[in-house]
This record gives C-alpha cells, sequence and structure tokens, in this order.
C-alpha cells in the first residue's frame, strides 16, 4: 500500500491525523479554510495558518469503484470504493478516502451498492490514515 | 497570447506520421524522427530551414537530440509545455505565437510516445503529471481514468448524463477508426451491446471508455502565412489559439475547486472565441481531446456547443457523427484512432480542411481542435 509522500505544507494534516485528528490548513488572518494544504491563503495573501479541528461528519459527493490493473497491493482488494468527502463544517473542503465497514477494515469492504452520493458518512482512522463508514 | 497580429497570420503546412501500433519495435527517439522528416517533406521544406521547435514535457526525445538527428539548423525558439495531454494544442500556438512576433519562421511541433508497449506512468511508486498525490494515491485513486470517474459520476449525477450518452462518444470515434485504415481500430465495429457488457476500469467508466494504449509518432510544420503560400500543400490557418488554466484548479484531481465540473475548457474557450471571427455554431467538424469518453461532453459544454449540462443530451440522435450536427474526432480519435496524447487531433483537423480525411466532412472549411480536459488545457481554431 503507498504511504502518503508529505511535503512541509502538507505535513501537519498527517500528523493530526496519526493522533486521530481531522485537521484542516485555515488562514490565520481571514479564517477560510484551504485545501490542499499551501504556502499563503490565495483570498487575503497572509502567511499566517493554523489547523483547525473538523467534526468528521461529512456526505459523499461522488465516488468510483476501482477494478483492475491497479498496483498489486490494491488489485488484492479491488473491487473497492474511493470516495470524495465534503466535511459537514467545511463543505468546501473535499477529501479523498475510502468508505469501510470499520476502522481497519479492507478498501473493499463495503457493497458498493449500498454507497449513494449524498450518503453521511464519519471519519475514522487506522495507522495514521482517515477512513469513512457510513454514519 | 492572440493578439491582433495573430489571427490567420500562420499556417500549418505539412503534417507527419508513423504506424500507429501497441507495439512498434523501433524507439521513441527513432519515431519522433521519422515523424518530424514526414512532416516537413509534405510542407516541401527543408529540414535546416527550421529554427523553432515545441513539445511536450513529458515528451522523451529533447530538442537537442532531434535537432542534431534530423539536421535542423540553428534553432533560437524552443520550448516545452506540461500537463501532459493538456499541452498538444500549445505546442502549435506557441510556435505560432513565436512566429507571428518574428522570433522564428519554420516551427515543428511533434509528438512521439511508446505509451502501447512501454510503461503505463501510474504504475510508478511516485506522483504523475500535476497530481498532489499524497491526497489521492493512499487512497486507492491511482490511475487517470480513477481521477477522471470521479467527475465522470457527479457529472451523470448532476445533469442525468447516462452511460448511452457516453457510448455515443465511443461509437463515434469508433465508426470514423473503421473508415481509416491507418487506425488501430480500422477492422473493429463496436456495438452497445460490447459496450455495455465490457468489463468496469473504473466505474463509472468501463473499458470502451478508456482511449488505447498506442505507440507511434506524429509531428506537424507552422509557417507565416506569406511562407505558407509558397508550401507543397493548402495552407491550413491557425485561426485563434488558447490556454486556460482556471483559477484555483487543481490538474485532474479538481474536486477542491469550487466548480470543478467547470474545467480549463471554460477558460480557454473564452479567450480562444474572444479572438476569433467565428462561433461555435460555425465550427464545421471538431477533434475533442477524448482520453476518456466523458472528457467530450465536458469540453462540448465548455467550448459553447450547447449549455452547462447538455453535454450529454447533445451526443444524441447521431449528432457527433458523419452528417451530424458536429461531426467529431473523424480520425477514429484517442479512443479508436491511436492515443498519442491527441497529437493526432491536430493532424487530423489539418486532413479535414485539405480535404483529405478518410472521414471527409464536405466542403469543410473550420475545425476546432482541443488537448485534454480536466488538466491545464489548449486549443486550437483553424480555417482553411
Amino acid at each position: 500500500m503507498l504511504k502518503p509522500v508529505t511535503d512541509a505544507d502538507g505535513a501537519p494534516f498527517w500528523e493530526y491525523a496519526a493522533r486521530g485528528e481531522l485537521r484542516v490548513q485555515t488562514c490565520g488572518e481571514c479564517g477560510e479554510p484551504r485545501f490542499p494544504p499551501r504556502p499563503c491563503c490565495p483570498h487575503c495573501r497572509s502567511f499566517a495558518s493554523e489547523w483547525r479541528p473538523l467534526s468528521g461528519r461529512g456526505r459523499v459527493w461522488s465516488y468510483v469503484v476501482a477494478h483492475p490493473p491497479l498496483l498489486p497491493a490494491y488489485a488484492e482488494q479491488a473491487p473497492y470504493n474511493v470516495v470524495v468527502v465534503e466535511p459537514a463544517d467545511a463543505p468546501r473542503i473535499r477529501l479523498v478516502g475510502n468508505l469501510v465497514t470499520g476502522a481497519g477494515a479492507p478498501l473493499g469492504s463495503l457493497d458498493p451498492a449500498r454507497i449513494r452520493i449524498g450518503a453521511r458518512v464519519r471519519a475514522v482512522f487506522h495507522e495514521g490514515l482517515p477512513q469513512w463508514v457510513l454514519a | 497570447m492572440a493578439g491582433t497580429g495573430f489571427k490567420d497570420a500562420t499556417a500549418i503546412v505539412g503534417i507527419g506520421q508513423t504506424a500507429f501500433a501497441r507495439r512498434l519495435p523501433e524507439d521513441e527517439r527513432t519515431l519522433a524522427c521519422r515523424a518530424v522528416l514526414a512532416a516537413l517533406d509534405d510542407a516541401g521544406i527543408a529540414p535546416g530551414e527550421v529554427d523553432a521547435v515545441a513539445s511536450y514535457t513529458m515528451e522523451e526525445t529533447d530538442e537537442v537530440e532531434l535537432a542534431k538527428a534530423v539536421g535542423f539548423g540553428d534553432l533560437t525558439c524552443f520550448a516545452k509545455v506540461g500537463y501532459g495531454g493538456g499541452g498538444s494544442c500549445a505546442t502549435v500556438a506557441l510556435l505560432a505565437a513565436a512566429i507571428a512576433a518574428g522570433q522564428a519562421t519554420v516551427g515543428v511541433a511533434w509528438r512521439s510516445r511508446k505509451r502501447g508497449s512501454g510503461p503505463r506512468p501510474w504504475s510508478g511508486g511516485t506522483g504523475q503529471l500535476p497530481t498532489p498525490a499524497q491526497w489521492t494515491r493512499p487512497f486507492g485513486l491511482l490511475r487517470p481514468v480513477d481521477e477522471t470517474a470521479m467527475l465522470a459520476r457527479r457529472y451523470m449525477h448532476e445533469y442525468g448524463a447516462t452511460r448511452d450518452h457516453l457510448f455515443n462518444v465511443a461509437l463515434a470515434c469508433r465508426n470514423r477508426a473503421n473508415q481509416n485504415p491507418a487506425a488501430v481500430m480500422y477492422d473493429r465495429p463496436l456495438t452497445r451491446e460490447m459496450y455495455m457488457t465490457s468489463r468496469w476500469i473504473s466505474e463509472p467508466l468501463c473499458l470502451f471508455d478508456n482511449c488505447l494504449e498506442t505507440d507511434g509518432a506524429l509531428a506537424c510544420v507552422v509557417v507565416g502565412r506569406e511562407r505558407a503560400r509558397d508550401c507543397r500543400r493548402k495552407p491550413v490557418y491557425v485561426h485563434a489559439a488558447a490556454q486556460g488554466l482556471p483559477a484555483q484548479h487543481h490538474g485532474m484531481v479538481n474536486y477542491w475547486s469550487d466548480d470543478p465540473l467547470t474545467g480549463p475548457a471554460w477558460t480557454a474557450a473564452r479567450h480562444l472565441w474572444k479572438h476569433a471571427d467565428l462561433t461555435p455554431d460555425d465550427v464545421d467538424v471538431a477533434q475533442i481531446y477524448d482520453g476518456f469518453t466523458v472528457l467530450v461532453p465536458l469540453s462540448l459544454e465548455g467550448y459553447g456547443f450547447c449549455g452547462r449540462g447538455e453535454g450529454g443530451a447533445f451526443t444524441e440522435q447521431g449528432a457527433l457523427e458523419t452528417g451530424g450536427r458536429l461531426p467529431l474526432n473523424t480520425g477514429g480519435g484517442g479512443l479508436s484512432e491511436g492515443y498519442v496524447h491527441g497529437f493526432n487531433l491536430i493532424t487530423e483537423g489539418v486532413k479535414q480542411l485539405r480535404g483529405t480525411s478518410t472521414a471527409q466532412v464536405p466542403g469543410a472549411a473550420t475545425c476546432l481542435v482541443t488537448a485534454g480536459e480536466s488538466v491545464p488545457t489548449s486549443a486550437l481554431l483553424l480555417r482553411s
């Protein structure tokens, strides 16, 4: 499985995720959240930022079900879903992830027939990666 | 790039290509040389006269190797455009701008790629294109088809577009390939049943929603309009050109802008039509980048052939077929002729305006050619 290859802007997201926290970079001046993280705010050009905790609740914005050919570790779990989730408290931030039956379950654990755009989901964590379960 | 001095100031006067196949024995550099020399021969211009070149950042044959192999003269202008298939039309646009501005006189654009027999770009362990890999790849969003399928699902959900609409795109391209002996899918007809029962690659996209994996190379020659009149072939004028990188765009994983379903095509189109004497209604034939079927309805909306959300319905009633409202990808496109990062769409546009396409639109005088939608893109409006 591929681990996140982080950079200076993205590292805090993964440090919080390793502690089971979902946080998003937010401008320290105007308060606008932004994703993916970047050095300065495109709204007010401030270089000040903070990492705001999210509730972990959201809705499915879209999803795919991936089938081979895939990288070997992913092919073993195929077909599996990948979702884009809009967090309830930051709807303009959309996070890519997997909808699974429980924290640590395989990528293909949830029957794709149970997935709908608009479905309510909540974040769980496994080995430093956020995952999503049906709420 | 287009000021008052750009419109019709340059023309494509030569095109060249190798065979297209799943596997060609020669390497990319050799294929590049063959395509470039064929294009110059088509134009009747000696390699020593070339003073400008342009290609893609993903191109493996750099200008130094190409120039010394085919014997170019002194180059005074050389450029590469990023974002994979989004850069196809920009290679010609940059040459046209340089020639219109007096920075060069004879330009060559090319693409040589062994995507058929070579490695799949996504199969490496690192990121690709402009993908911010840390936010997507650990979750198994690995391939361009996965990234595009995510937008496709949302597009179908918001607007009611269907798999039949995507099939209409695949079928139009395949039907034209069946008329084109150079197309990889020349002797392989496609039916609705084949499409609907084919294997999934990334739902909602199936096998036939994906372009081919092809070895091949193509090139074209651009000169000023005065010089063009003296060339061997009928000039095809670069009427307008544009690039498009929208504000807050994120590349193929454009899920983080306010409106992910209005992509780079909308940005390029605004510039293109603003600098053109033509409107979408004046376009006789279109070569629209088809790395995936769903990029066609998105592009039809972006370039103004229909309203937002109407791209799926636009494909109905044979609109994209010969004799339809907008004949599409008349050589077969990336879906059925060959996938060489969209460069064969440029050369097919030239063939249409010369009157030499294998699926000729009678009297075609204007052609829109587009590059990859969903990445920073580019477009050419050609006329005879």
